[in-house]
Parts: structure tokens; sequence; C-alpha cells
């Protein structure tokens, strides 16, 4: 398959074709991206189609076996995600060709966002712990500088406030990975668990775990380390906040732990206790925090962090129908909560404010984000027969068949908080009297509309997911993280 | 040239005689990068200390004449593309060696012009020459 190596050439190219071009001739410096973004889809859907006859797809770089030379993997779980990852970018840019007109020097964010693009494929192919840390550390960057892209004084904050969290978070992740490599002699996973599995999991593999988690905790915000977050999401332009929220904390954070956890280190009993503890935390204090804001970006900002929280709580659950429920509301989320980002941009744009006490009546002004709006919060607070609904579903029951009461009864009362907060946010801004500034607001154009409406509609209908013909899509990534440590015997098998 | 801008006589005569040697030598560097200490990263570098010595010696006028914002970026962009392109034709088995010294240029290229534009963001020039 050496088509994989396209997952990161594409961006990347594209990304300086975009720099290159536009220097001087400011017009249409969209076209480039979204040219790349359609041939990254493409490329995702082939990937996962044919992952229906093979359970790995695997490219050596120049030809070496992985000892030695570097290779790159699309397993079940990642093929998955990169649908989800590129499907979303590419919708994200559609949107942006109209609303990043606005900035002076827009070719600047295409190329930033192509090169985190390129971040987070490149996280999500790499079979090598370090070429994960390089990759996440392309996402990362250009993430900073994404957050800062509108350069007024909140941003340049929010940003600086990213970077330092999120270098504190790529110091733990990079001594993490130098320790492991110090044990057992190789960077690749899937030598890695074979090394570590002969091995005595001693006080050293403890300890990696305490910096893994911290280090990807702090990139996924789970609860003790996510103050970056309200402040990176809230303050970037909508597009990036959409990405940031829907896939970066997603491919960076949960899936690089998972990986490495499940996969790489194996799991643990004590891990996954603190992987379930810690997504009751991110579930509640992110649902808590969210009812109190006013300002609409902030508010879903809280709320990824509540989701995020359910996501790895599901995964700290660790049956495979838990697993199921986690892959499946990453999807939903993402769909949902980009959905919603893209439709506070175009709020703030029309009316020129994100308080929400100073909105109303917004839906009859503005009846595509409404209703789009409507599906996406329906879909995170779990209202049938949305996806977000099935999701959640599959979690409860997965933690009530796993003894885990008092954890299900908390994840059933956030999702209620969940819904207080996002129907509040709905009666306030689209619906009731119009507010004054909502006068001259006239309906936006196709670019910004189609985008969000194909969320939308994802929100509704990816619930069609679990039936049993497209079921085989996320029963893939499932049985990567449940066969554990035993991955790497897929992974050899494929080499050879 | 204005003889007002920039330093004195004496570090501009030494400047008009070295500068040239200092290119030449980032030159040398980073095409022997493959068989000896050096490559295009520091071949880059070396050359855009050449050009950060003219602005040192002459003032930014002369040298912006010559290099510019905008053309450092097409040059950043550029060096990467052609980075990337040599990168390419690798995988798809158009040569199987005998990439070293150009992928060493192409790096040289994206390092000297990446390392002058910072160098002007970096003294505050860069928001100047626009007003200008």
């Amino acid at each position: 398959m050496s088509l994989l190596i396209y997952f990161i050439i594409v961006p990347l190219a594209a990304a300086m074709l975009t720099a290159l071009i536009n220097v001087r001739a400011k017009d249409k410096a969209s076209i480039i991206p979204i040219v790349a973004g359609l041939i990254l889809l493409g490329l995702s859907l082939y990937c996962a189609r044919q992952l229906n006859f093979a359970q790995v797809l695997i490219y050596k770089i120049g030809g070496w076996l992985p000892p030695l030379g570097m290779s790159l993997v699309v397993d079940g779980l990642s093929g998955l995600l990169l649908v989800a990852v590129n499907l979303i970018s590419l919708l994200v840019l559609v949107y942006s060709s109209k609303y990043m007109r606005h900035y002076t020097d827009d070719w600047k964010f295409y190329s930033l966002f192509l090169i985190m693009l390129c971040g987070m494929n490149g996280v999500l192919l790499s079979s090598d712990l370090f070429n994960l840390y390089v990759f996440l550390e392309i996402a990362s960057l250009s993430g900073y500088a994404l957050v800062a892209f509108g350069v007024s004084a909140e941003d340049l904050e929010a940003s600086f406030k990213y970077m330092v969290m999120g270098a504190m978070a790529s110091i733990f992740i990079l001594l993490g990975i130098a320790m492991l490599y110090s044990y057992t002699s190789t960077l690749n996973m899937a030598e890695m668990a074979q090394a570590l599995s002969t091995r005595p999991a001693g006080f050293l593999i403890s300890f990696v775990s305490v910096l893994f988690l911290a280090g990807f905790g702090l990139k996924a915000a789970l609860v003790p380390f996510h103050a970056w977050l309200p402040d990176a999401h809230s303050s970037a332009p909508s597009p990036v906040s959409a990405v940031l929220s829907g896939l970066v904390i997603k491919t960076l954070g949960i899936y690089a732990l998972s990986r490495v956890f499940f996969n790489c280190l194996g799991i643990s009993n004590k891990v996954l206790m603190a992987l379930m503890f810690l997504g009751a935390l991110s579930m509640v204090v992110g649902a808590f925090l969210a009812l109190k804001q006013s300002d609409i970006k902030r508010m879903l900002a809280y709320s990824s962090i509540s989701q995020i929280g359910y996501i790895v709580f599901a995964l700290g659950v660790g049956t495979p129908l838990a697993i199921l429920g986690a892959l499946f509301h990453i999807l939903n989320h993402a769909a949902s909560k980009s959905a919603l980002f893209l439709n506070a941009g175009t709020i703030e744009r029309a009316i020129g404010t994100r308080d929400i006490n100073k909105m109303g009546g917004l839906n009859a002004k503005l009846p595509v984000t409404g209703y789009t709006s409507l599906m996406g919060s329906m879909s995170i607070s779990g209202i049938p027969p949305f996806a977000g609904f099935w999701s959640k579903l599959l979690i409860i029951i997965a933690a009530v068949q796993a003894g885990q009461i008092a954890y299900s009864a908390v994840a059933v009362i956030v999702s209620i908080v969940t819904l207080i907060y996002y129907l509040r946010f709905h009666t306030k801004v689209f619906l009731g009297i119009p507010a004054q500034n909502t006068a001259e607001v006239k309906e936006a154009c196709g670019a910004i509309k189609w985008p969000v409406i194909i969320l939308g509609f994802i929100c509704l209908a990816g619930g069609l997911l679990l039936i049993p013909s497209f079921r085989d899509f996320l029963n893939r990534g499932v049985d990567v993280l449940v066969s554990g440590i035993n991955y790497k015997d897929a992974i050899f098998q494929a080499v050879k | 040239m204005n003889n007002q801008a920039g330093m004195s006589l004496i570090v501009k005569t030494i400047t008009r005689l070295t500068v040239g040697l200092i290119f030449i030598y980032g030159i040398y560097i980073m095409l022997q990068g493959h068989s000896s200490p050096g490559g295009g990263f520091a071949g880059g570098v070396i050359i855009a200390l050449s050009f950060i010595h003219l602005i040192l010696a002459f003032g930014r006028k002369a040298v912006f004449q010559k290099m510019n914002e905008a053309r450092g970026l097409i040059l950043i962009s550029s060096g990467a593309l052609a980075f990337l392109l040599l990168s390419t034709l690798g995988f798809l088995g158009i040569f199987s060696k005998g990439l070293m010294p150009f992928s060493d240029a192409a790096i040289a290229l994206l390092v000297s012009s990446g390392l002058f534009a910072m160098f002007l963001v970096l003294i505050g020039l860069a928001s100047k020459e626009k007003k200008q």
C-alpha cells in the first residue's frame, strides 16, 4: 500500500503550494486546499474499503523492514479516524473558503491548516512512537499558530497558554518515550509490545504510564489538565475551533492515548481505573462549568471537555461494548461539535457578538444555522434518534454491565445537564423575541450552509452505523483495541 | 550607496571583502554536507548570516533592494516544495541515489530564507517595510 505515504505528502505539498502561489496573488486561496481535501477524503475512503480485505495495511518506507526502517500502518482504529479527520477537514475547508475571506492573509490559515492536517494524518498512520511524537508536535505547533490567527490580545493570550501547556505535554510524552526506548531498545510499537511482554512490569512502566497519562491527558484536555482548552477553543477563528475541538483533541489525545496504552504498554486495571475516574471527573466538571457560560464558544469548549470525559470513561470501562461506544462517540462528537462551532462562527459574524444574552430569535433569520445547531446539540445531549443517543446508550449499558453502577448514574445525570445547557443555548439564541442587532442579518451563502447541513445530516443519520451491514467499520476499530498487546502479532504477520 | 546608513567605513569595507566569502563558504558547506561535516541546515544558516551581515553593516535599504519579505516567503515555500518533490520522486522510484546534494540545496534554500525572514520579524523590520 504505497498509497499511504500520500496522506502525508498531499497536505504538505498543498500547504507549500498555497503559500507559494498566494504570496502575491491573494484571491482564491482556498482552491488548492479544497482539492487536497478531496484527494485525502478519497484516499481515506479507499483505505477504509481496503480494510475489508486485509486486517492491516502497511507501507514500509524504502522497503526496510520495521525494526530498522519506519513503516506506516492503517488498521481498523486508524482507518476509522482517518475517514473522520479527512471528511471533517474537507467540510471545514469548504466553510472557511467563505468565512476566512474577512481575515488578512487567509492563505496563511490554509497553509497552517494543511500542515495541521498532515500532522493528524501522520499521528494516525505512524507505527513508531517517535514518529508519533514528531507528527504530534507538527500538529500542535500549527495549532498554536492557528489559535493566534486573529492576533487580538485575547487570541495571543490563549495561544500562549495553549503553547505552554502543550509544551509541557510534549515534554512528558518525550520523556516517557525516552524511558521506554532505554528499557526496550526499540521505538516500533509492535516490537516494543513484544519486548515488554517478555520483561516484568516494574516501577518504570508505572512511571511511564503516569507520564503518558499526563501528556496525552493534556493534549486531550482531561479535567485536571483542561485549563488551556476553553481559552484556546473560544478565541480561535471558528473553523479552527471546529477542528481543534472535533479532531485535534481526539487524534492527538485519545487516539494516541489508547494506542499507546492498549496496544503498546498493555492495559492494566490500575490504568483502567484511572481512565474511568478521570473520564467521570471530566464529564462532571465540564458539564457544570458549561452551565454558567454566557459566551457561546466557551460553552461549546466546556462541553467538549465533558464529552471527552464520556469517551475516556468508556475506554476506561474497557469491555468491547464500551470501546464500541467510545469510538462511536468520537465520531458523533466530532460531527456535532464541528457543526456547532461552525454555526457559532456564522452567528458571531452575523451579529458581531458571542454573548448569549445579547441574542434572540435568530431562527427566523438564519434557519439553516438554527436547525443544524438543533441537530448538533440534540446529538450531543443524547436525544433519540440522533447519533449521540446511541453512543451514550452503548456507553451507559456497558458501564452497567461492567458493574459500575455509580459511574453510570453519573453519566446519565451529566447527560441531562448537557441537555439543560444546550436547551438554554438554543432558546436564548434561536428562539424568543428577536434582539435588536438581528435586524439586518441575512442567510449565509452556499459555502457556509452546505458543510453544516452535511454535518447535521451526519448527526441525524450517524446511528445507522450501528446496523449490521455498516457495523464492521466500527467493529474493526474495536477489535484493534480489544486485542491489546496481541495487536503486535497482526503487525508482524503483515510485515512478512 | 548611502554613506549615512549602517555602520562605519571600516565595517563596511571589511563586510564588502568578507560577505562573498561567507556566502560561498555557506554554499560549500551545503554541497559537501553528504560526505563531510555540514549539510543543508548548517549551510543555509551560513548563507542567511551573510545577508544578516549585510543588513548590519549597510542598513536595511541596501538589502531590501535584493531581498524582501515577499521574496523570502516565496523562497521558503519553494525550498520546502523542492525538498518534498525530491523525496516524492524517490518514493515513485525515479531516483534511487545521488539525491543528497540536491536535497541539501533545497534544505539550505528553506533554512536560509526562513532564518532571514525570522531575523526580519524579530528586529521588527518586516512591518516597517510594509508601511513604506
